[in-house]
């Protein structure tokens, strides 16, 4: 199978909005940022999680503990997957006991991921409360999962992938909706 | 080839120089998870590993049940002194017998050179070597590797000299394939009754003193002296052996600055290595027993994670 780009639907500036909006929202859920941290879901949630940090900082004046959480070890699709993923390290570098956790991941879809990181998370403690911000729900959930903050929302078909880019990975920020080719 | 790819683990002759980095790569996340609260992760939930040791080694056995049961698998252990075997059965038919009960991985260690790669080509099972004989003792190396890289950062030209009964020695024949793979400086030194004939040919120095064999050593890897050897008359006597082979604090002078000592376990105090140094910061006995837990959870997890239908039966 291979993919064709068919519609970017974000660029740099509107990704750069929606995670100032997200941050404005995570600030007034919690009523300020006091025992709040975020965990980013490796890989893409990572970086975004660093960049929600870096606005609430700027709009609060205080830093929050940063995270990120490898899931490989908590999937639950390990033997049907044709390559192995590489396991990394899960950097929790704080005490997540009776904290706020945002996980913050890059796009959610089935929900299978979200759980693999609830899973890895409790495993390290037990927060206060786990919520979940995205950058782009594309639907098709298999599990009863629903982030409680979300960047954009991406109305999809099964036969289409969306991809984030950014720039500490990918060189560029952009969110693009590619479909998939059936080979001849 | 990566290392997941492989249906089992006999050696590290015939690895890759790259398949022994992702093992080696997957054992730091591992070692994470064990100094956490929670050393449990659900990888390989529903997997069966069972270890059938034909030899004695509860530390080897151990860390490999804790591998597994850290990762979620049922483990299981096959005492051989208690089971068919001492009424006669086959190696083969207990093997077909363990396969019939179910479990993926079969972790084997038997006094006999190649039992695991006949057992290997013989079942479905993938099979882990825990030590085959005088030939290999892959996992043993990988956590040496594993405790070397750590402290050094790489394992590129670095120099380790390996002490003792080269001759009999599995844990020595798996460093030097392995070490000699990353461009190490690999020496051996012991009595030349206990050091095999054209040892050279591995890609080693060999020597017959000492000192100069340590002089200079990033490594030292001691090994356990068998007893039973001097019984067997290969040497005079322990006396003479901890005089000339013995690891004392006066050779630490001889080594590089930053110079580490290794020992596989369980020690002779006194006679390979003296107590002073057994216990002494630059040793890393306690780390490396640490270290083969990740080292094997990595193996097991490498071994089970992925899909490879195009390899199995």
């Amino acid at each position: 199978m291979q993919l064709r780009d068919k519609n970017q639907i974000m660029d740099s500036m509107a990704m750069k909005r929606a995670l100032t909006r997200i941050a404005h929202e995570i600030i007034e859920a919690s009523k300020g940022v006091h025992g709040v941290a975020l965990v980013g879901i490796r890989r893409r949630g990572g970086p975004l999680a660093t960049r929600l940090a870096d606005e609430i900082e700027y709009i609060e004046g205080q830093r929050v503990p940063v995270g990120i959480l490898d899931i490989t070890l908590y999937r639950d699709d390990l033997t049907t997957l044709a390559n192995q993923p590489m396991v990394h390290r899960t950097e929790v570098p704080f005490d997540i006991n009776g904290k706020t956790i945002v996980l913050v991941d890059d796009v959610i879809y089935t929900g299978r991921t979200v759980r693999a990181g609830l899973d890895a998370l409790i495993d390290l403690g037990r927060p206060k409360r786990i919520q979940l911000a995205v950058l782009i729900d594309r639907g098709h959930r298999e599990l009863p999962i629903k982030p409680d903050f979300v960047g954009k929302n991406v109305p999809t078909s099964l036969e289409e992938v969306v991809s984030v880019s950014v720039t500490e990975i990918d060189g560029d920020d952009k969110v693009v909706i590619q479909e998939l080719i059936p080979e001849n | 080839m990566g290392f997941d790819q492989r249906k089992d683990l006999l050696g590290i002759r015939d690895l890759g120089r790259d398949e022994i980095e992702q093992i080696l790569d997957t054992a730091i996340p591992m070692k994470d998870i064990l100094k956490r609260n929670i050393k449990k992760v659900p990888v390989l939930r529903g997997k069966g590993v069972i270890t059938v040791f034909y030899e004695n080694s509860t530390r080897t056995r151990t860390s490999f049940e804790l591998a597994g049961k850290y990762l979620s698998a049922d483990t299981s252990n096959l005492a051989v002194s208690t089971s068919s075997v001492q009424k006669g059965e086959t190696l083969r038919d207990t093997i077909k017998t363990i396969e019939v009960m179910g479990p993926d991985i079969l972790v084997m260690r038997h006094g006999m050179s190649g039992a695991p790669h006949y057992v290997a080509r013989n079942t479905s099972m993938r099979v882990i070597n825990a030590g085959d004989g005088t030939n290999e003792h892959p996992t043993q190396a990988l956590l040496d590797m594993f405790s070397i890289r750590e402290h050094k950062g790489t394992l590129e030209g670095l120099t380790v000299t390996i002490v003792g009964d080269i001759l009999h020695s599995r844990v020595a024949r798996s460093n030097i394939y392995g070490l000699t793979k990353f461009g190490c400086e690999v020496r051996v030194v012991g009595p030349s009754t206990l050091m095999p004939p054209e040892i050279e040919k591995l890609g080693v120095k060999s020597f017959c003193r000492l000192e100069p064999a340590l002089a200079g050593a990033d490594v030292v890897n001691v090994l356990r002296l068998q007893k039973e050897r001097q019984q067997a008359g290969l040497f005079p006597s322990l006396d003479e052996y901890s005089n000339l082979f013995m690891i004392r604090p006066e050779h630490l002078r001889l080594l590089a600055d930053d110079g580490i000592i290794l020992h596989p376990g369980p020690m002779n105090r006194g006679v390979e290595i003296s107590s002073e140094i057994a216990d002494g910061p630059r040793t890393l006995v306690n780390e490396q027993v640490t270290n083969g837990v990740a080292v094997r959870m990595a193996v097991l997890f490498l071994m089970m994670g992925g899909s490879r239908s195009e390899i199995a039966g």
